[in-house]
């Protein structure tokens, strides 16, 4: 069977009975099998697991009872808690913890009889943009093994370019399922604050945390989001949005047909063009004329507080995280040093043994801003910023219904490049954090090759405009084939 | 002359409020559980777990707050208190910062001498409770019982209104008497029910600004609570003139030597580093809510004491004894309905009252159960007055029939069907009486002697004997009157 074969067809096959769901699980785990040793895209291969769930499958399937995805194989990123399955987070500190109940988003689609093959590699607690920060080793990019597959779900993206996997999921804070998309030359679909549930989902900052799925196709995004979008009673923040459209698009999916809503308008926020590479900038011309071609009307629109994006971000999720992690203290799980001699000892030899560079660096940060004398100069004054970033938002949605913009300022960066300098590390986020501050949906999309590297475009849309961001990748996705080309086999 | 010293007391008391579940997780708030029993991934502070309010613990804090006249916030805002402890697993509490559910309120004590003074109340605000650390029960090690991890508490924040420790013991009583009258939590003070913190500072009188205030944390006795309050305005007072200075700190009271003394400052921090909790939306309810919490008020304290008094025509000790405890002024109240219409009732509310404060508060003591639990039920224990009120039975006879009802725990038992058993009515009739008291006369030539020589003490030893005769159930008052009369007879 075709390693890059899209879910969709992955999912005919398998109802027309050509193969097994137990065969299928065995073949993606006989790649990744291959596979990982070099490009480390997973932390946890759960075989076992893997092919009791597909034997059940099989049983639904034969049965008469099977849903849409049933018995497809997909990987979870290491961050969503896994009954049984360590969840590590890609951390020292979670190394020997196994979650004693499933995520939200990890029960559904189990019980929609989804297979999951494994966990994948991520930054450390989701905290980074290269996947440089796991305790794991970093992921290498398919596209070319020097090079990083961006962060944090570069995991997954990693395994979607190798055809390892035909789905997975991420999470999104700041760009992690949309940056490390465009790196692979995958899809992802970063959703509105709120559509999908967190509980379950290892908190990193959480007033931005997005789970969402990333694939090879933008069709694939949405067969998979309405089995976890919608509204989870153990998830406060979570949204009552009704699912009722995501429900209707994944049942209609004709992909081959997709097309744009007539008289789509679509923005292009001078900001994010100003300084770009050139090469990039014509990919994105290139996207903008086939938008077109589609029949969207593109305009220029701006965004003005877009520069104060980094900062903010850094900010508010910094503080965040540094009391997240507060619970990481050696006394109930996890991670818990060698003969603590006192409490004090007991709390600063685990953490500081359990988390590394990255993870430091942020709670450092995140106590320093929410510290008391510097509280209003830093975290309140972000809270004010991310108002009118998210404010710019709202008031350029008056005028057009979706905006056009790059994903990252660059194609993947070679290993150990800005591992040394974490504010150029940070600026990698520069196109992907504003929508993650004003908490609307965005999504990736492979739009071009630079130098035998994939980049990707991101299409951001109103709160809860996922249904309109998917119809318009897979009408973009009709007139181009940059998804359909593939990294050759490594390792 | 100096002027005297004036002492200023603001108490914080945590009201553990009587939800099933926990501020925010289905767990059971139950107590005495086996250690870590009640704790689910929420309290455990597991990666990835999330808090979800508890509903019935927001309109238990309404209704406090309606309950003291508070201004009701209908937008409030939870946040996260930053610091390390083991019992603390998430790290940081949940609690509520700049904006408290509940806004200022007042509430009315009575002290000892009977003057009544109004108490402000700052702010009352919802927060979860941390988890128990076990120091005695393991060698050398601290154990981390987190049964109690997220139960739900309404902190209550006073105004520096008091001015002794009897009146913030009376404070202290008076809302434990009102929580437990709204039913938000079950007053039971041994099992950490109710907690409180005491902010302590001295001035001299007539001195508008506050002197430098001591914070004694976790009293959870009105006794200790203004043990250590005393302790410590001593303690300051003795400082302050011997010339030396008051530092703010938290202290700890030590009931076995009686001494106020500083915290570990492990257990504190200086700064808490709050900031908006971003797993919750801000708590928001509309006027409804609140109109049916206020709907929902019993009758409270003052209100039925007032009543007592005036409708009753109780005596202002006994309204204050009744009405203190709900679970009294409630099987007070039984008895009283047993009597049928309030205008009749009214007229028994005296003796009914008499008894509830005398061998029914008695009983309770003695078999160290709560009035919501006494055994006598209220119909048969107004059946008992009423046939010493017709003269049926002696109160003599009543307190044996008393100890019968009370040990048989029996609702079927009917009084008047025990007297006709037993044969107890009062011996009323007045030949009956006469013969026994001949007798008696017959019997005891030496004490008629005695009696007749002007030692009427001895009076007393024929009423003895002839009780002893009638089986307790002759009428006192009809054989005092026989038995003068047959003495004075040659």
């Amino acid at each position: 069977m075709d390693a890059f074969a899209s879910l969709g067809q992955l999912a005919r096959a398998l109802n027309h009975g050509d193969f097994s769901s137990v065969e299928l699980a065995q073949e993606h785990l006989a790649r990744i099998e291959a596979s990982n040793p070099t490009l480390n895209s997973f932390i946890t291969v759960s075989a076992e697991h893997a092919l009791t769930q597909a034997a059940a499958a099989d049983e639904r399937i034969a049965a008469g009872t099977a849903g849409p995805l049933t018995g497809l194989p997909l990987a979870h990123k290491d961050i969503f808690c896994t009954d049984g399955i360590r969840t590590s987070c890609g951390s020292r500190m979670l190394d020997n913890w196994i979650a004693p109940y499933d995520a939200t988003l990890v029960a559904r689609l189990n019980d929609a009889g989804m297979v999951t093959l494994g966990k994948t590699n991520m930054d450390e607690f989701a905290m980074g943009s290269s996947n440089e920060n796991s305790y794991y080793g970093p992921v290498l990019n398919p596209w070319d093994p020097t090079r990083v597959p961006g962060g944090s779900s570069g995991g997954s993206a990693a395994a979607l370019a190798a055809g390892l996997v035909p789905i997975a999921t991420g999470t999104d804070t700041g760009g992690s399922i949309r940056q490390p998309a465009a790196f692979c030359g995958v899809c992802g679909l970063k959703p509105s604050y709120g559509r999908v549930s967190r509980y379950g989902m290892v908190a990193f900052a959480s007033s931005l945390d997005a789970g969402g799925p990333l694939a090879r196709d933008v069709a694939d995004l949405a067969r998979l989001m309405p089995l976890i979008a919608g509204f989870d009673p153990r998830d406060s923040t979570s949204s009552e949005q009704p699912v009722d459209r995501l429900e209707a698009l994944a049942l209609n999916l004709d992909e081959s047909a997709a097309m744009l809503p007539p008289g789509l308008t679509i923005g292009l926020p001078e900001e994010y063009f100003a300084d770009l590479d050139g090469a990039l900038a014509v990919c994105l011309d290139q996207a903008r004329a086939t938008l077109e071609k589609l029949g969207a009307r593109c305009v220029d629109v701006s965004l003005p507080h877009t520069a104060a994006a980094i900062p903010t971000y850094y900010v508010i999720a910094s503080a965040e995280a540094s009391t997240n992690l507060s619970r990481y203290d050696g006394a109930r799980f996890g991670h818990r040093c060698a003969h603590p001699t006192n409490l004090d000892d007991l709390y600063q030899r685990s953490r500081s043994e359990g988390f590394g560079r990255e993870v430091k660096r942020r709670i450092l940060t995140g106590t320093y801003t929410l510290s008391v004398g510097y509280y209003d100069a830093y975290y309140v004054k972000a809270q004010r910023v991310r108002r009118l970033i998210r404010d710019d938002f709202l008031r350029v949605f008056e005028d057009v219904d979706l905006l056009l913009a790059p994903t990252a300022p660059n194609p993947a960066f070679p290993l150990d490049q800005l591992l040394a300098d974490p504010i150029r590390m940070y600026q990698q986020d520069a196109f992907t954090v504003p929508a993650s501050l004003a908490g609307i949906p965005a999504l990736a999309v492979p739009c071009g090759m630079i130098d035998g590297l994939p980049v990707g475009l991101q299409l951001m849309g109103p709160h809860f405009s996922e249904v309109e961001l998917l119809e318009a990748g897979m009408a973009f996705q009709t007139e181009t084939d940059w998804h359909q080309q593939h990294p050759e086999a490594t390792g | 002359m100096t002027a005297p010293w004036e002492s200023v007391i603001g108490l914080e008391v945590h009201v553990q409020l009587a939800t099933r579940s926990k501020l925010f997780s289905g767990a059971s708030t139950a107590f005495g559980a086996p250690p870590n029993s009640q704790a689910c991934p929420v309290d455990l502070a597991l990666p990835g777990a999330l808090p979800v309010l508890n509903r019935e613990a927001v309109r238990m804090a309404v209704t406090f707050g309606v309950a003291i006249g508070a201004t009701i916030n209908p937008f409030s805002v939870f946040d996260r208190k930053n610091y390390f402890y083991p019992d603390l697993p998430k790290g940081y509490q949940i609690s509520q910062f700049e904006r408290p559910v509940v806004g200022a309120g007042k509430l009315e004590i009575t002290l000892q001498d009977g003057t009544r003074r109004t108490v402000r109340i700052t702010r009352a605000h919802l927060e979860e409770d941390a988890g128990k650390s076990l120091h005695e029960k393991f060698a050398g090690k601290t154990g981390i019982d987190l049964n109690r991890a997220g139960t739900p508490l309404l902190e209550i924040v006073s105004e520096p209104d008091l001015r002794s420790a009897a009146e913030a013991a009376a404070y202290f009583k008076k809302l434990h008497a009102l929580v437990r009258y709204l039913r938000i939590c079950d007053g039971n003070l041994s099992e950490g029910s109710m907690r409180c913190d005491a902010n302590v500072s001295i001035r001299r009188a007539g001195v508008e600004s506050l002197g430098e205030r001591t914070e004694i944390k976790n009293l959870n006795s009105f006794r200790f609570l203004e043990r250590a309050i005393n302790v410590e305005i001593n303690r300051q007072i003795g400082r302050l003139e011997a010339g030396e200075v008051i530092f703010r700190e938290t202290l700890l009271y030590d009931s076995d030597r009686d001494e106020t003394r500083p915290m570990r400052s492990k257990e504190l921090s200086d700064d808490y580093r709050y900031f908006p909790e971003p797993d919750l939306l801000p708590l928001e309810f509309d006027t409804a809510f609140i109109d049916a919490a206020r709907a929902a008020l019993p009758e409270l304290p003052d209100a039925k004491r007032e009543r007592y008094i005036a409708d009753l025509a109780l005596p202002e000790y006994d309204a204050n004894w009744l009405t203190e405890d709900p679970d009294v002024a409630a099987y007070f109240e039984a008895v009283m309905a047993s009597f049928g219409n309030a205008r009749l009732a009214a007229n028994w509310a005296k003796v009914a009252a008499n008894w509830v404060m005398g061998e029914v508060s008695a009983a309770v003591n003695r078999d160290q159960i709560s009035f919501a639990a006494i055994p006598l039920r209220p119909a048969q224990l107004a059946a008992l007055l009423a046939r010493i009120g017709d003269a049926t039975i002696s109160g003599k006879i009543a307190k044996s029939l008393f100890d019968q009802l009370w040990r048989s725990d029996d609702p079927t038992l009917d009084v008047a069907a025990m007297i006709a058993a037993q044969g107890l009515e009062q011996l009323s009739d007045t030949g009956a009486l006469e013969s026994l008291v001949a007798a008696a006369i017959d019997e005891n030539p030496a004490q008629v002697e005695q009696y007749r020589a002007g030692k009427e003490k001895v009076l007393g030893f024929f009423v003895g004997q002839v009780m002893k005769a009638s089986a307790g159930k002759a009428d006192p008052k009809q054989l005092n009157a026989l038995l003068k009369s047959a003495l004075a007879k040659d």
